[in-house]
């Protein structure tokens, strides 16, 4: 320390020109106008840089935290749009009529989820158990029949839909009543096939293919679609019939899910008429 | 003692006062500012204390500062020139060395010595002078240009002022 001063001291010249001209540039830069702007702009630039460059990796290592707490925010903005509430808008319609008895009820339904493009496709609607939804209810909207209802939670079901390869329903040609049975297999979600059809039927292409009423989920005559393709293969017995669908399912919103009140009535008797005879 | 230190006193005065109130409006040729002002710190007696030589440069520098609005621009330069005025002094000193109480004069060491003595540390003031100025790299050469063509005039002021304040005798008029 005390070399430290005597070599201060022996420089006392230079010591007090370097505190003076020191002086002289705070002076400048402190009273002229260009002279400041200068020194700040150089400075500015230069802290810009450095900083420019700290934040660069900073925000790369918070980059983890940042995302956590983007996705807390989004999720919660999410909560609090109107279209997360669960909105119960419309009620089964149940017609009291002591002439005829109620066979089907009607419950609207709001899809919340839908597939078209997989070779099983589901659908999710926004009634549950609660709103006296059962598995095996039938599914339809107004232009045509939908599938039907696999899993039930308290708010939900799940849908089978149509477009599912295992999905399978007893249609019928409108003109001529002959049934058969109705599949997907897999390809145009717009087209399904209509099998089990003697070959003996007349079939046209635009006849008209409804539902059978037979499989206690639909009523009768719901619009399934319309045959666009009708063949007729050497060396089988049935034809080989193409039915465009009459229901578009990738813009599906609302749909019906229907109850069939009687159903279990029905089941009873069947299952009790098979069971006797087979004993 | 006292007598010189007034002479040098009004001389600071007379100096500044042309230099504020003249020569600061004189732009030749619209690159040429002569500083007649340096005249005083370079004709300070050579026995004056380094330390003392500082301090009496910024004060210079400030005085014609203040009537410029430029603080700190000639403050800055006239230190520097303080700062190199003792090593140049020792350098281009005589063989037997400086008398005492000698002043760097144009009539008693010279034309040649003088005009050397002062061109140095002209050039050096004004060097740093336009530059702080300037405060950037551009036009570094048209600034230079002016730093040389500047001293030559304001080294050709100080010849003739010396002439004009100085007797043969070797005695300082102001």
């Amino acid at each position: 320390m005390r070399l430290l001063f005597l070599l201060l001291w022996r420089n006392n010249f230079t010591l007090l020109f370097v505190i003076l001209q020191s002086f002289c540039i705070f002076l400048l830069v402190q009273n002229n106008k260009f002279q400041h702007a200068s020194v700040l702009n150089a400075t500015n630039d230069g802290v810009a840089k450095v900083m420019e460059g700290v934040s660069y990796v900073t925000d790369y290592i918070h980059l983890r935290d940042n995302n956590l707490i983007l996705a807390n925010e989004n999720s919660t903005l999410r909560n609090a749009l109107k279209s997360s509430q669960f909105i119960n808008d419309s009620t089964a319609v149940t017609i009291r009529d002591t002439i005829s008895k109620q066979l089907y009820s009607y419950t609207t339904a709001k899809v919340i989820n839908n597939s078209v493009s997989m070779r099983n496709n589901y659908l999710t609607l926004n009634k549950g158990s609660l709103d006296g939804i059962q598995p095996r209810n039938g599914v339809i909207t107004a232009s045509g029949v939908i599938g039907t209802v696999q899993q039930v939670s308290d708010h939900y079901c799940t849908v089978m839909s149509l477009l599912h390869t295992k999905s399978k329903l007893s249609a019928k040609l409108k003109k001529s009543n002959f049934f058969g049975s109705l599949v997907w297999d897999g390809e145009n979600p717009r087209e399904v096939l209509l099998k089990e059809i003697d070959k003996t039927v007349p079939v046209q292409k635009g006849d008209t293919v409804v539902t059978t009423g037979f499989s206690k989920r639909f009523p009768e005559n719901v619009m399934i679609g319309v045959v666009s393709e009708a063949q007729l293969n050497p060396g089988s017995n049935f034809h080989s019939i193409k039915v465009r669908l009459s229901t578009r399912f990738d813009n599906l919103s609302y749909v019906y899910i229907v109850q069939n009140l009687m159903r279990d009535e029905q089941q009873a008797l069947e299952d009790s008429t098979l069971s006797t005879n087979e004993e | 003692m006292i007598i010189e230190i007034l002479r040098i006193f009004l001389r600071f005065v007379v100096l500044i006062t042309i230099q504020v109130l003249l020569l600061n409006n004189v732009q030749l040729g619209g690159i040429i500012n002569p500083f007649l002002y340096v005249m005083f710190l370079l004709t300070l007696p050579i026995q004056v204390p380094r330390l003392l030589l500082l301090l009496i440069g910024l004060v210079t520098g400030l005085s014609v500062d203040i009537f410029q609005n430029t603080m700190g621009k000639h403050a800055s330069a006239c230190l520097v020139l303080c700062f190199f005025r003792p090593t140049w002094l020792k350098m281009i000193a005589p063989r037997d060395g400086y008398e005492t109480d000698a002043v760097p004069g144009i009539r008693k060491f010279g034309l040649r010595w003088f005009a050397a003595y002062s061109i140095v540390l002209i050039i050096l003031h004004h060097f740093i002078l336009f530059y702080i100025e300037l405060f950037r790299f551009s036009e570094f050469f048209t600034t230079f240009l002016r730093v040389i063509l500047s001293s030559i005039v304001t080294l050709l002021l100080i010849i003739i002022t010396q002439y004009l304040i100085t007797k043969p005798a070797d005695r300082n008029v102001i």
